[in-house]
């Protein structure tokens, strides 16, 4: 499968940190969607690391949006590309956990609501990692950020992430997908389901962010692939209004093997971990029972 | 050879867009622009009208999707009014400073606290500094025919700057008028169809609306600044061609109504112009030697015109419906700095906030008051009070 992705880079070049998930996630994308694509990317991490005038690092037509508003100039691009008979062309949107389950939520639905042929995916590094590590609805439960400080009162965040992959599936879009860095071939195989999907299509892929995980900068994959072994992240589809489960783990690995793992989560105390295997087990149930 | 509709400014819009053919158009219904939309949606439907018509679920959206729309070399339309246009506030800065020629029209409405669907212009003059050229027009066939000058301007290359038609909230929005429709040969040889050099293309990838360095943002926001002042002699231009091959051309960014003799003027902008000449005609009657300024661009700013046009004139009055709390008017504002270096008396008269009705008999105290200007006139004088 790695074979059929395009020799070309269209995305290099750019300042992203070591070990950057994100990045990853956006420049595979590309090799898998080829030169015929239109890019756009909100506020955030991959906008302020590829677009700093005069070093600007996409090699196919790029815009960034504003913050709240990814998913409507996608809209807006693909109803100029159908008004003007742009054929086969791909239009994709990259954007951060903020800018897609907070700030670019409402964007996002009116898109999907619409049924656009665009695809849309979110780089999911678990917090607002481009202003410095904040809070954000996707950040778990328990996290250090610099607004969920770990200390005696607020104790990192007591967020619990939203799922918006079920969001994103209640809408009864065209199709969804969970998919990680953990596992490249997973997630090349759903964006070239993307590109052929007739409709509004949503990736989200768990990019780890070394910076703000406190990680080390070759561990990305890893923690990634570790994280789906020990069933807190999970790959899933959601196409013709079904659920598929695309890889069920039967015996999990330590949860508190993979927390202590990062800096984000070594304050945690026992009680905490246990709180965050009991969450696992009651989304596993839930996942189980609707996705298989 | 002429066609006459009996329409509303909003209707009369809708037609101008038509004509324009647009091949997107997104827009979020707000009080008093819906009929806008309505009218083209029902266009679309119709087949009179060969555009993608995107719901959107926010004027924020809206905005968002012309501008991708824009750079892919699709000529647009939006619209909105009051709370609407703030939510776009945002988007409307990342449009100018892309240099998109989005064209949009504002119904010129109140905004909240106190909840009102009604008329003033405090809206589009809180967005003054955000990079878009504004013109305000004073009735329906103004409108149609600005909204077509209007592509022309924001598609011009030494321009590629967004474009805002304000049109008064129901007073002009909702007011049917008989207007002529300009033949669709004589709209395709004035605005030919849009071709954006430096598009996005397929085969020559571009990255826009990218972040600059310190060093680098002052020089874009410097062209962006030139653009509109380019915008001054390409308006006149613009207008004197529509007017060729239409019969009907407006002039440049501001217009004079009986001037050149006058002592006393008032400076109006929008659909007040009218009223307020209808009153200068009763009180020349009387002999007064009144006239009035009518803005019609208040970016880029007319500040040659209006010193021009007030270079006979001892007294001045400035008559808007906005204010900038804690100080002036907005148009006060600059029509006053506009004069600075002369020796003019000028005042400031605000009337109309929330839609209440400025009636002849308030322009003529207004008038009054100014021909007995004493030391006691304040600055700023808010009109229609008087129980």
């Amino acid at each position: 499968m790695l074979n059929k992705l395009d020799k070309k880079e269209y995305f290099y070049g750019h300042k992203g940190c070591g070990g950057c998930g994100g990045s990853l996630a956006v420049r595979l994308a590309l090799k898998v969607l080829g030169k015929n694509t239109f890019v756009v990317l909100p506020a955030g991490c991959m906008s302020a690391v590829g677009f700093v005038y005069p070093q600007l690092c996409f090699g196919v037509n790029a815009l960034i949006s504003p913050f709240a508003s990814t998913a409507a100039m996608l809209s807006g691009i693909r109803a100029a590309a159908n008004s003007l008979n742009i054929e086969n062309c791909n239009v994709v949107g990259f954007a951060g956990d903020g800018g897609t389950a907070d700030i670019g939520l409402q964007a996002l639905s009116g898109a999907i609501d619409r049924g656009d042929k665009i695809i849309y995916i979110c780089y999911d590094n678990e917090a607002y990692m481009n202003t410095g590590v904040q809070q954000s609805s996707l950040t778990p439960y328990g996290a250090r950020t610099t607004t969920t400080p770990p200390g005696e009162h607020i104790h990192g965040s007591r967020n619990n992430k939203k799922d918006m992959f079920e969001i994103v599936a209640a809408h009864h879009i065209k199709y969804a997908a969970t998919a990680s860095i953990g596992n490249i071939p997973d997630y090349i195989r759903k964006v070239e389901k993307a590109k052929n999907t007739n409709g509004t299509s949503y990736i989200h892929i768990a990019a780890p962010c070394p910076t703000g995980w406190g990680i080390d900068s070759s561990e990305t994959i890893d923690i990634a692939r570790e994280a789906i072994e020990c069933g807190l992240w999970y790959l899933a589809e959601y196409e013709d209004g079904k659920y598929k489960l695309n890889k069920d783990v039967k015996e999990f690995t330590s949860v508190r093997a993979h927390l202590k793992r990062q800096g984000r989560f070594k304050h945690l105390t026992d009680k905490d971990i246990e709180k965050i295997e009991r969450q696992r087990d009651k989304h596993i149930k839930f996942i189980k029972e609707r996705y298989i | 050879m002429s066609n006459k509709v009996f329409v509303s400014g909003n209707e009369a819009v809708a037609i101008g867009v038509k004509l324009a053919k647009p091949n997107v158009i997104a827009a979020y219904p707000i009080t008093p622009q819906t009929i806008v939309v309505e009218r083209l949606a029902e266009m679309v439907e119709r087949q009179e009208l060969n555009a993608e018509y995107m719901y959107v679920e926010s004027e924020h959206s809206a905005l968002s999707a012309v501008m991708g729309a824009s750079v892919l070399g699709a000529r647009t339309f939006t619209a909105t009014s009051s709370q609407g246009l703030l939510y776009m506030a945002e988007v409307m800065h990342y449009a100018s400073g892309g240099r998109v020629p989005l064209v949009m029209m504002n119904a010129n409405r109140s905004l909240a606290l106190p909840w009102s669907i009604f008329g003033d212009q405090r809206d589009s003059l809180a967005m003054l500094d955000s990079g878009w050229i504004q013109v305000y027009v004073e009735d329906a066939q103004e409108s149609l025919d600005m909204i077509i000058q209007s592509y022309a301007l924001a598609e011009h290359k030494e321009v590629l700057t967004p474009v805002m038609v304000n049109l008064d909230g129901f007073v002009l929005t909702h007011t049917y008028e008989a207007i002529e429709v300009p033949e669709e040969e004589q709209v395709d040889k004035f605005l030919p169809s849009f071709e954006l050099k430096g598009k996005m293309d397929l085969e020559n990838p571009k990255n826009l609306f990218f972040s600059s360095s310190p060093a680098d943002n002052i020089r874009f926001k410097v062209q962006q600044h030139q653009a509109i002042e380019n915008s001054r002699k390409i308006i006149e231009k613009l207008d004197k061609q529509y007017g060729e091959i239409t019969g009907r051309s407006y002039g440049g960014l501001a217009i004079g109504y009986r001037t050149e003799d006058a002592d006393t003027l008032l400076v109006t902008l929008g659909s007040i112009t009218g009223q307020v000449k209808d009153v200068v005609d009763v009180l020349r009657l009387q002999g007064e030697k009144v006239g009035v300024v009518k803005i019609r661009f208040m970016r880029p700013f007319p500040e040659k015109e209006i010193l021009e046009l007030c270079s006979n004139a001892a007294v001045i009055g400035v008559l808007e419906k906005d204010i900038s709390f804690g100080y002036h008017g907005t148009v006060y504002t600059n029509v006053a700095d506009a004069l600075k270096n002369t020796n003019k008396k000028i005042f400031n008269f605000i009337g109309g906030l929330g839609g209440k009705n400025i009636s002849q008999q308030d322009i003529k105290k207004i008038f009054r008051r100014l021909k007995n200007i004493d030391k006691d006139t304040s600055t700023v004088n808010f009109i229609g009070l008087e129980v």
